[in-house]
């Protein structure tokens, strides 16, 4: 690792005191935050730290209630990207911005064309030429749609260069990416950061701040709870820092042995978006009482796996068993109705956003309500107050779903599912973007379903999550199972090579 | 042969209007918006493309007033989906019902009551290589198909503001993030597309008939909606689809005077064109892959 | 129910700035604004006979403005009310023509029964062509509307030309498959009780039943309609069909109840209109009744209003226009100003300040 320099570096920017309030959420409390020339600065916080918000204020993205930004020591308005760009600051979100349909140099070149004509040859040099100074590589004429994640993240960071940035933002880059293309990135910042580049490096994966980060500034609820050389700390005290507390939902109960099978999934094939393969010969099965965990990298056929079970997407072959009942290829109605309980990844996908809370609490089960077709006002309004109370959601019976948190949206969704006790539960990231509480919950209800005796399908790409709630993990790599472990005594490398592609010959 | 140059050269002509108002809605739907004004844009063009002719007596003056009328039009649709967002499906068909309206109670007043034609002398036809043959052709046809559409492609290909246009419709997050306005790019790209639209309109006042006559533009607008679809957002494949509606088009107008075709009621063959579009979208329009932010609205905060 | 209940202050601001938009049109008229909305607005609901002529004028825009706001609701964008409706006039004067001597209970429902079948029949093609294909329904039920004009004209030149004027007019039906009237010495006819029957059964169908729920599930969300098991095409289809269905009731209805006879100027644009009273009533039923009331008395009005000042008519539909442009302009900003900044946040943001 290159050293920062032994004297202190120049402030490129500085943000001071900033501020900004969603509702009765103080997003960002009076955070103030020096950059500098040459380092990578991590910036570490949990979800719903306030790490995003700051960023996008940085960025022009978000306006700050108050607070001001510093560019080289004068105070600069930055209300739009187009301002921030012109201070020399650049940002690779979490979602990349980039125009799939367009080629990378299209996507390089945009907003920054450099006349009414576009210049497509020197948009077309500069990529070759970063692809060789900073490993790059990515090929100028080829669309985005056709590219790997990596290599979109790789043309992001080109827009960034392209537009002669000296401050780079990246919000939580490895995310997306496989442990190789983290390699590759942590390599171009190195390069980066030696060429004088300002890093901020947004993380809640302590291993990577600890090796890449010079500085890191650790945000709780808002606020900035310390900024220290990361050479001076060890991973410990930054876990410690960042929670604050420790978290509840540790503690589970001991390994069971699972019950007869419930859900039995027997070489499963489907193709996913584009009609392209996604599943191949996927088999397992979870027992009552069992949590079954699915690791892997994002897009290795993880959504595929959990709509098909959600009868949502039709399967090219293969057999799923649900309690002796065959649904492969049956409509989300079947397969609810043969006791399949289903949390997908996306919770704005399953709930109406603009219909109320009472409403969206009986709609997969429309056929049970009320006499004949009327609607019975007086029932679904008591399921909803039932509901509400059982599982503590903040919410009136009327209050539209749009106007809720997304922790109470994850709960009017559990109790959806949860209160028809299905035998069969599928859930896919059933804690992303939840703040700490919600999470605990969230889990908690998983655990007493599982004590319950439901076999629970368990999709997350928080491996962290997997370990602390599974039975067993099963890796999902190209639509495959590449391994199978047993989450009592698995670590986190030995899935970690399972999820790169590494076969089981460890 | 005659019959086929006839034909051909029918089509040029009929497919004139529907290229300005093919390459218009292709802008305006590439930057994200579906603008249902185009009906009325085209019908105000026509108006008062014909009723700036006839009080001056410059043709000039009336295809200036239709692209004038044509850009506030766009403005409008503008202010109402890219600044207000409202729903672009209400917004547009309220401008088409608004500009009709206009147009009409404008006619009233300044022309009369309803019958009692007014014409004007409308544009010659060049004829660079002499009378009846397919380059005989107004103007306006000249400059759809060598200047509109042409120029029309390389300003979305080659140019950093057609680049623009298509990012703010393809992804404006991306686009805004990138430092472009997406409003800035809504507006030119509506503005541009109404003053085309409304050119087409004229074509019809201006060139063709040389008068105006109610319900002139008769859901052509609709047609070119149907044809940039048809045309999957590009401009030459909306060309193309225009040049085969015309095509229909003509060849029923030559049918009809034919011997043996005078039992078909000539309605009926009217109809024909549009659903032969129908048709080809039912063929070639299925789940065609629409601009990203198509019917979105953007705002940052 | 919303545009009603949003207060007063809407409703006034609407009225002023329509008032302001379309001053310069009256006085080109050389009209006085207010005595021409006295004439507009007012003046039809003073005399017991252009009260009347308001309800009458009112019918076809409740039928399609209810037509208009069931397909919207399910976030079906039939747009093609108008070709559906002189569909729905053709077979109405095809079995009012072809009616004698049978009971008259018996003509009458076979006449509205036939415009809705040929008004549903008129939306099938588009429906079926977005719920198999995926084509764009907005275009198919758009290119519809001209053709549907088409094959009345063809009939009106052709088979059915009025064989003794020879104008493009049909023969008269029968006098069993003419509407009844309701009050004396009016035109209001049978139409007005159906299409408020016809209203109130949307009203109570949508927000009252498991197959409204249905509906607007599917209409506000699709996917969420379909995750939770709800046939999001078969409802879209059903929801298109009946749209379609009351539409060409308008049509049946305009024959058997006014022309009684089918003629090429059947409909000035009553699909499109029902465009802006479905709008205009913020797509909840008893608001769509008042919408097409409000545009029956500016059409009595702007009628009225020809004759008295000397005004064209179609300020009528310049007004509607821009009470429709404006309305919608008007309902979004204030939206826009209630919401709290959350619900406008993108998601990231949404996820970022979790509270729960």
């Amino acid at each position: 690792m290159l050293s920062a320099g032994e004297t202190t570096p120049q402030a490129v920017v500085e943000l001071r005191s900033i501020s900004k309030r969603f509702g009765a959420v103080q997003a960002n409390d009076g955070i103030n935050l020096t950059l500098r020339r040459g380092e990578v600065h991590g910036v570490l916080g949990e979800n719903g730290a306030g790490k995003t918000t700051l960023m996008r204020i940085l960025y022009g993205l978000t306006l700050p209630d108050s607070g001001d930004t510093l560019v080289d020591g004068e105070t600069v308005d930055i209300s739009s990207p187009k301002d921030a760009i012109a201070a020399g600051i650049g940002m690779v979100t979490q979602h990349f911005a980039l125009v799939k349909p367009m080629t990378v140099t299209e996507n390089v070149i945009l907003g920054r064309a450099g006349g009414a004509v576009l210049d497509l040859e020197r948009a077309r040099k500069l990529v070759e030429e970063a692809a060789q100074r900073f490993g790059l590589g990515v090929q100028p004429d080829l669309r985005v749609a056709d590219l790997s994640v990596g290599e979109q993240q790789r043309v992001e960071i080109l827009k960034a260069l392209y537009r002669d940035c000296r401050v780079l933002i990246m919000d939580e880059p490895t995310a997306v990416l496989t442990p190789q293309e983290v390699r590759a990135l942590f390599v171009t910042l190195d390069k980066l950061r030696s060429d004088g580049m300002a890093i901020v490096f947004i993380s809640h994966k302590l291993p990577e701040v600890m090796e890449l980060t010079d500085r890191v500034s650790i945000l709780r609820r808002g606020k900035i709870i310390d900024s220290v050389k990361t050479n001076t700390v060890d991973a410990g005290q930054l876990a410690s820092l960042m929670v604050g507390h420790p978290t509840t939902a540790g503690k589970r109960h001991a390994y069971s042995e699972p019950g007869a099978t419930v859900l039995e999934v027997v070489g499963l094939s489907a193709r996913g978006r584009l009609d392209l393969p996604a599943l191949s010969e996927v088999s397992f099965t979870v027992g009552a009482g069992e949590i079954l965990g699915v690791a892997g990298v994002s897009g290795n056929g993880q959504t595929e796996l959990a709509e098909v079970l959600s009868g949502m997407r039709k399967p090219d072959a293969g057999s799923i068993r649900v309690g002796g009942t065959e649904i492969a290829g049956l409509g989300p109605r079947q397969v609810v109705a043969a006791g399949v309980g289903r949390i997908p990844e996306d919770r704005h996908e399953a709930l109406v956003g603009d219909m109320s809370v009472s409403h969206n609490l009986i709609l997969e089960h429309l056929d049970e309500i009320g006499s004949r077709s009327i609607l019975d006002t007086e029932q679904i309004r008591s399921n909803a107050l039932d509901l509400i109370e059982r599982f503590s959601i903040k919410a009136e019976p009327d209050d539209l779903i749009r106007t809720l948190s997304g922790g109470n949206i994850q709960k009017v969704l559990l109790a959806r599912v949860l209160a028809r006790e299905p035998s069969a539960l599928v859930v896919s990231q059933p804690t992303r973007g939840l703040d700490i509480g919600a999470t605990d919950y969230v889990r908690k209800q998983l655990l007493s379903r599982r004590e319950q005796g439901a076999a629970i399908l368990l999709i997350s790409e928080d491996l962290d999550e997997l370990l602390l709630l599974s039975d067993r993990i099963i890796v999902l790599y190209r639509g495959e199972i590449a391994g199978e472990i047993d989450a009592a005594t698995a670590d986190r490398d030995h899935v970690g090579l399972l999820m790169a592609g590494h076969t089981e010959v460890v | 042969m005659t019959f086929i140059f006839d034909v051909l050269a029918a089509t040029l002509r009929n497919a004139t209007p529907l290229v300005f108002g093919t390459v218009g809605e292709t802008y305006a739907e590439r930057a994200g918006i579906l603008n249902l004004g185009i009906e009325g844009t085209m019908y105000a063009g026509a108006f008062f493309g014909f009723a700036a002719a006839a009080a001056t007596g410059s043709l000039w003056l009336g295809i200036l007033t239709a692209i004038v009328v044509g850009t506030a039009a766009g403005a409008l649709m503008a202010f109402l989906s890219v600044t207000l967002g409202t729903s672009q499906h209400v917004a547009g068909i309220g401008i088409t019902l608004g500009l009709i309206g206009i147009s009409e109670f404008v006619n009233r007043i300044y022309f009369g009551s309803a019958d009692g034609l007014r014409r004007i002398e409308p544009f010659q036809l060049l004829e660079p290589f002499g009378p009846d043959n397919i380059f005989s052709q107004y103007g306006l046809t000249y400059i759809a198909f060598l200047v509109v559409a042409p120029l029309g492609w390389w300003v979305l290909r080659s140019t950093s503001f057609g680049l623009g246009v298509r990012a703010v419709g393809e992804n404006p997050e991306a686009a805004d993030a990138a430092g472009l306005s997406v409003a800035a790019h809504r507006y030119a790209a509506l503005m541009i597309g109404g003053a085309l639209m409304a050119v087409g309109g004229a074509f019809f006042t201006l060139a063709s008939l040389g008068t105006f006559t109610l319900d002139i533009i008769a859901g052509r607008g609709w047609v070119c909606i149907a044809l940039v679809i048809f045309g999957r957002w590009r401009i030459w494949r909306g060309v193309f689809g225009a040049l085969i509606f015309a095509g229909v088009f003509s060849l029923q107008l030559r049918l009809r005077i034919l011997p043996g075709w005078d039992a078909v009621p000539f309605e009926l063959l009217l109809a024909l064109p549009y659903l032969i579009i129908i048709g080809a979208l039912a063929v070639s329009g299925r789940n065609v892959a629409y601009p990203g932010a198509y019917l979105k609205h953007y705002r940052r905060n | 129910m919303l545009a009603v209940r949003r207060s007063a202050s809407t409703v006034g601001v609407v009225l002023l700035a329509t008032f302001a938009i379309t001053t310069p049109f009256i006085m080109m008229a050389g009209a006085n604004p207010f005595s021409a909305y006295a004439e507009f607005l007012v003046i039809p609901l003073t005399s017991r006979f252009s009260f009347l002529e308001v309800l009458v004028a009112s019918i076809p825009l409740i039928f399609t403005g209810v037509a208009v706001a069931v397909a919207f609701r399910a976030g079906y964008w039939n747009i093609g009310a108008e070709g559906q409706l002189l569909m729905g006039a053709i077979a109405g004067a095809g079995v009012g023509m072809a009616a004698g001597d049978q009971p008259r209970a018996l003509v009458l429902l076979t006449v509205i029964l036939a415009g809705a079948l040929a008004g549903a029949l008129w939306a099938l093609a588009p429906a079926l062509l977005r719920v198999k294909l995926g084509i764009d329904e907005v275009v198919t039920t758009l290119l519809l509307n001209p053709v549907a004009l088409l094959v009345v004209n063809a009939l009106l030149n052709g088979p059915w030309r009025d064989p003794e004027t020879g104008f493009p007019e049909s023969d008269r039906i029968a006098e069993s498959a003419q509407f009844p009237i309701l009050i004396s010495r009016s035109r209001l006819h049978l139409g007005f009780l159906v299409a408020l029957v016809i209203a109130g059964t949307a009203w109570f169908v949508l927000t009252r039943t498991v197959a409204g729920l249905r509906v607007r599930a599917v209409g506000l969300s699709p996917n969420a309609a379909r995750f939770a098991g709800i046939g999001v095409g078969r409802t879209l289809l059903t929801a298109a069909l009946v749209s379609g269905a009351i539409a060409g009731v308008a049509g049946a209805s305009e024959v058997a109840g006014i022309q009684h006879r089918l003629t090429s100027g059947i409909s000035p644009g009553f699909g499109y209109t029902g465009i802006v009273v479905a709008t205009l009533g913020a797509l909840a039923m008893p608001t769509v009744v008042l919408a097409a009331l409000l545009i029956g008395d500016l059409t009595v009005g702007s009628g009225s209003a020809g004759l008295a000042l000397g005004i064209p008519s179609q300020l009528g539909d310049i007004v509607q226009a821009t009470v429709l442009l404006v309305t919608v302009g008007v309902l979004i900003y204030r939206k826009l100003r209630v919401q709290p900044p959350l619900a406008d946040a993108p998601i990231t943001d949404v996820v970022e300040v979790d509270t729960s």
